[in-house]
C-alpha cells in the first residue's frame, strides 16, 4: 500500500506542484486547504479552497478543507493586534506555520493514518550524518527561501514534513505545473499577509481590537521634543518614513516606538542604524541551544540577505546578538534568525535593540 | 466498498426508480402540455405519479403540485400563501429548528415587515404543541413546524399541532422533506394544509419534489410562466423526475412498515454498539421521537470534522453539522437550539442509515470508530 501524505493546499501553484510530485511519486496524497481566516482574506477563501478542490480532483486526490478559524483568531490574528499595540511589527506568518501548518495539521494527518505533511514551502529538510539529527536548510533559490517563517519548527515536527518543492526554482515548479496541465499554473503569487489583503494594517488592528486602541499621541524626537500628533501607535512600524505628517528639513523615520508613553520617537537616517540586538523566545531548530557563543550569519528581515554577528547565548532562552556590522531598522516584532551557510540554526524574536 | 451512512443528505436511486425514469428519458420525451400524442403520453406518466405520490400520503392526487425540490416547496408555500394575502404584513410562527429552505423564506418576509415568532425547542430537540398554540394571535396567516429535522430525526408532534392549528382556523404547512418514505405521513388523518417533500430524501432522484396544497387553498405561484400544474408553477414538467418521484412514493408506500422496522434494527444496532465501545458519547435528541432511521451522537472533546474525514478516508460517509458554501463546518444550528454548546455541537456527528446498509456495515463502522475517536481526542483543536 502506498504511503498516505496529507498536502497542505493553499489553491496557488507552489503546493500544487508539490501535491502533484507526491501523487507522482507514488504516495497517496490527500489534499487539505485551511480555512483559517475566512473570507475576506487572500488566502483561505472560498474561491482559492475551489482551486484547491479542482486540482486535487485533477490529480485523483481526495481534499478536505480544515476549518481552524476560532484558533486562527485567538492565536494569530488577536495576537498581531495586541503585537501593534505593544508597539512592535508582528510577523503573524511563523505562528500560522509552527502551529497551525505543522502541528495541527500534523495532528490531523495523524488521526488520517499519515505520518508526514507536506507544503509548497521553498526550503530543504535533510539529515545531518554527524548528530542524525533532522537539518531545515534555505531553499535551492535563495529568492525564495521562507526558512525565515520556518524557525520555530522542532525536531519532530522536521521528521514529520516533507517540502517537495525546496531543490527548485521557481522556474521550474513554473514548467512541472505547465506538465501536469495544473490551472492554477500563472496565477499571481501572494506576498502579503493573507488577513491583510489590502496592505493597512492599522485597519485590521482596529477591527481585532476595537476596544483596546490608544488613540492619538505626540511624534518625539529622541529628546522628547514634541514635533507633532500622530493617530495610533498601530498605524507605525520602525524605519516607517510616511505618514508621519512632519515638515522637516531633513527626511525623518520612525526610529522606536514608546507604547507605555504612546509616543512615536522619530530620527535621522542614521538613528536607524544599530550593532546589537536583543532576541528573546529563542528556539534552536537543529537541536539544543549552543554553550555559550557563536558565530551566525543573522536575518532580520524575510528577503535580506543576512549580517554576520556574534550571538551570546543568555539563561532566559535570549540571545544578544551582535552584528559585524550595522544594520538598519531593528524592528521589534520581528523575527531574527541565525544560519550557518544554508542550514537554519535557530531564530527568536526581536526585542529591542540595544543602544 | 463504500458505507453510506448519510441517507438524510441525500440517498442512492432505487433501480426500479432509475429504470422508469430511463424509459421516460429514452421514449417519453413529449411536453406534457402539448395536445398531441406525445405530450398526453407524458402528461400520463405525471398523472399515474401524482396518483403515486397521492396515495402514499392519503391526498387527492388534484392536491399534489410538483415543484423542482423540496426548496421550491417551501419557497411556494410560504410566499406563494402569503403574496396573495391583501391586508399587508402579518404573522407567522414556526420553530427554531427549521431547515434553511424554510428559514430563509421567512427572514426574507421579516424584511417586508412580518413579523415571525420561532417557538423554541427543549433539550431534546422538540416543541411542545402548546407552545405553539399559544403564539398564534389574530395576525398570525400561517404556522409552519418541520415534520422531522434533518440533522437530528427529532418528530415533532405535528399530528397535534395540525389539529390544534386547525381549530385556530390558520393554515398549517409543515416541511416533511426527512419523514416521507421513512415514517408513516398519512394526510388522512392530519389536517395539514400544505406539505413539502422532495425525491431525493426517498430513492427518488435530485431536482424534483412537490408541495401537497389541500382543499382548494389558494396562493401565488412564485415561479411565474406557462398555466403548468393548474396555474400554480409555471414551466415545462420535469417529467422522467416526476415518474421517478411517482415511483420512489409508491415503493414507500408498499415497504413502509417493514422498512422503518429494518432502519430502527440498523440504528440502534448501530447506537448499542457505540455505547458499548465508545467511551465518552452523548445522543442528541429524543430517542423516543426521532425518525427511524437517524442517530446523531456528540463524541466528547473530538472535532466532528475530523472524525468525518477520518471516517470517509476508511470508506465511510456521515456527516456533522451543515456544511456551508466553503466547504468548512459550522456548529450545527439545530443542536445550539437545543442548548448544545458549540463544542458539543462540533463534536458531533450524524449518522443515517437507508437502502442498501446491512449489518455488516455498520459492524465495520463500529470496527474502526473507536480508534479514530480516539485519535481524534488528541487532535482536536479547531
Amino acid at each position: 500500500m502506498s504511503e498516505r501524505t496529507v498536502v497542505a493546499m493553499s489553491g496557488g501553484v507552489d503546493s500544487s506542484v508539490a501535491a502533484a510530485l507526491l501523487v507522482e511519486q507514488g504516495h497517496e496524497a490527500i489534499g487539505i486547504t485551511m480555512s483559517l481566516a475566512g473570507d475576506g482574506s487572500r488566502c483561505c477563501s472560498i474561491a482559492d479552497a475551489d482551486d484547491a478542490r479542482r486540482v486535487a480532483s485533477g490529480l485523483g486526490m481526495r481534499h478536505f478543507i480544515a476549518n481552524y478559524g476560532d484558533s486562527f483568531r485567538r492565536v494569530v490574528q488577536e495576537v498581531f493586534a495586541d503585537e501593534y499595540l505593544a508597539g512592535r511589527t508582528p510577523i503573524p506568518c511563523v505562528t500560522c506555520n509552527t502551529k497551525f501548518k505543522f502541528e495541527y495539521l500534523i495532528e490531523r494527518a495523524r488521526v488520517f493514518g499519515a505520518s508526514c505533511v507536506a507544503s509548497g514551502h521553498y526550503a530543504r529538510i535533510d539529515d545531518d550524518p554527524e548528530t542524525g539529527l533532522k537539518r531545515l536548510r534555505t531553499a535551492a533559490d535563495v529568492s525564495k527561501d521562507q526558512t525565515y517563517f520556518l524557525f520555530e519548527l522542532k525536531q519532530e515536527q522536521l521528521s514529520a514534513v516533507l517540502f517537495p518543492l525546496g531543490s527548485m526554482v521557481k522556474s521550474e515548479v513554473r514548467a512541472h505545473a505547465r506538465r501536469f496541465g495544473l490551472e492554477t499554473a500563472d496565477k499571481a503569487e501572494s506576498q502579503e499577509i493573507c488577513f491583510v489583503p489590502d496592505g493597512d494594517y492599522a485597519a485590521v488592528v482596529e477591527r481585532i481590537r476595537p476596544d483596546a486602541l490608544p488613540g492619538e499621541g505626540d511624534v518625539v524626537d529622541a529628546n522628547g521634543t514634541v514635533l507633532g500628533r500622530h493617530a495610533g501607535i498601530h498605524h507605525f512600524t520602525v524605519g516607517q518614513r510616511r505618514g508621519l505628517g512632519l515638515s522637516t528639513s531633513k527626511p525623518v523615520y520612525v526610529s522606536s516606538i514608546d507604547a507605555e508613553n504612546n509616543r512615536v520617537v522619530v530620527g535621522e537616517s542614521r538613528d536607524l542604524d544599530a550593532t546589537v540586538a536583543c532576541v528573546q523566545r529563542v528556539s534552536w531548530v537543529a537541536g539544543g541551544s549552543p554553550d555559550r557563543s557563536i558565530r551566525a550569519r543573522v536575518k532580520i528581515r524575510h528577503g535580506d540577505p543576512g549580517v554576520a554577528a556574534a550571538l551570546y547565548v543568555c539563561e532566559d532562552d535570549s540571545v544578544r546578538v551582535e552584528f559585524d556590522e550595522p544594520v538598519r531598522a531593528v524592528t521589534p516584532g520581528q523575527a531574527a534568525v541565525f544560519y550557518d551557510g544554508d542550514i537554519v540554526l535557530g531564530g527568536g524574536w526581536i526585542a529591542g535593540r540595544i543602544a | 466498498m463504500r458505507i453510506y451512512l448519510d441517507h438524510n443528505a441525500t440517498t442512492p436511486v432505487r433501480p426500479e426508480v432509475a429504470d422508469a425514469m430511463d424509459v421516460v428519458q429514452r421514449s417519453l420525451f413529449g411536453n406534457a402540455s402539448s395536445v398531441h400524442e406525445e405530450g398526453a403520453a407524458a402528461k400520463a406518466e405525471c398523472d399515474r405519479a401524482r396518483a403515486r405520490v397521492a396515495s402514499l400520503l392519503r391526498v387527492e392526487p388534484a392536491d399534489v403540485l410538483f415543484t423542482g425540490g423540496a426548496t421550491e416547496a417551501n419557497n411556494t408555500a410560504l410566499l406563494g400563501l402569503l403574496a396573495q394575502r391583501t391586508e399587508g404584513p402579518g404573522h407567522l410562527v414556526t420553530t427554531n429548528v427549521e431547515h434553511p429552505s424554510v428559514d430563509a423564506p421567512l427572514e426574507w418576509l421579516e424584511r417586508a415587515g412580518w413579523c415571525v415568532t420561532r417557538v423554541p425547542v427543549d433539550a431534546e430537540g422538540r416543541v411542545e404543541e402548546d407552545a405553539v398554540v399559544a403564539a398564534i394571535t389574530p395576525e398570525t396567516a400561517l404556522v409552519s413546524v418541520i415534520w422531522a429535522n434533518n440533522e437530528t430525526g427529532v418528530l415533532q408532534p405535528v399530528e397535534a399541532i395540525a389539529a390544534a392549528v386547525r381549530d385556530h382556523g390558520v393554515p398549517f404547512h409543515s416541511d416533511a422533506t426527512q419523514a416521507v418514505g421513512k415514517v408513516s405521513v398519512d394526510l388522512s388523518s392530519v389536517p395539514v394544509d400544505l406539505l413539502s417533500l422532495s425525491a431525493h430524501k426517498l430513492n427518488g432522484p435530485k431536482g424534483v419534489g412537490c408541495l401537497i396544497a389541500r382543499g382548494g387553498i389558494a396562493f401565488e405561484p412564485i415561479l411565474l410562466g406557462g398555466p403548468q400544474e393548474r396555474r400554480r408553477r409555471g414551466g415545462t414538467e420535469n417529467v422522467a423526475g416526476i415518474a421517478g418521484l411517482g415511483v420512489a412514493c409508491e415503493l414507500a408506500e408498499h415497504e413502509l412498515p417493514e422498512r422503518s422496522s429494518r432502519y430502527r434494527a440498523l440504528r440502534d444496532r448501530l447506537w448499542e454498539g457505540l455505547q458499548a465501545k465508545v467511551p465518552g458519547i452523548r445522543r442528541n435528541g429524543s430517542a423516543v421521537f426521532v425518525l427511524p432511521n437517524s442517530l446523531n451522537v456528540e463524541f466528547e472533546g473530538a472535532a466532528g470534522e475530523i472524525l468525518l474525514q477520518a471516517l470517509d478516508l476508511e470508506g465511510i460517509a456521515v456527516s456533522s453539522g451543515a456544511a456551508c458554501a466553503s466547504g468548512t463546518i459550522e456548529p450545527s444550528q439545530v443542536l445550539l437550539a437545543m442548548g448544545r454548546s458549540p463544542e458539543a455541537a462540533r463534536g458531533s456527528l450524524r449518522m443515517s442509515v437507508g437502502y442498501g446498509v446491512d449489518e455488516v456495515q455498520i459492524d465495520q463502522l463500529l470496527a474502526v470508530l473507536p480508534d479514530l475517536v480516539e485519535r481524534a481526542r488528541r487532535a482536536s483543536t479547531v
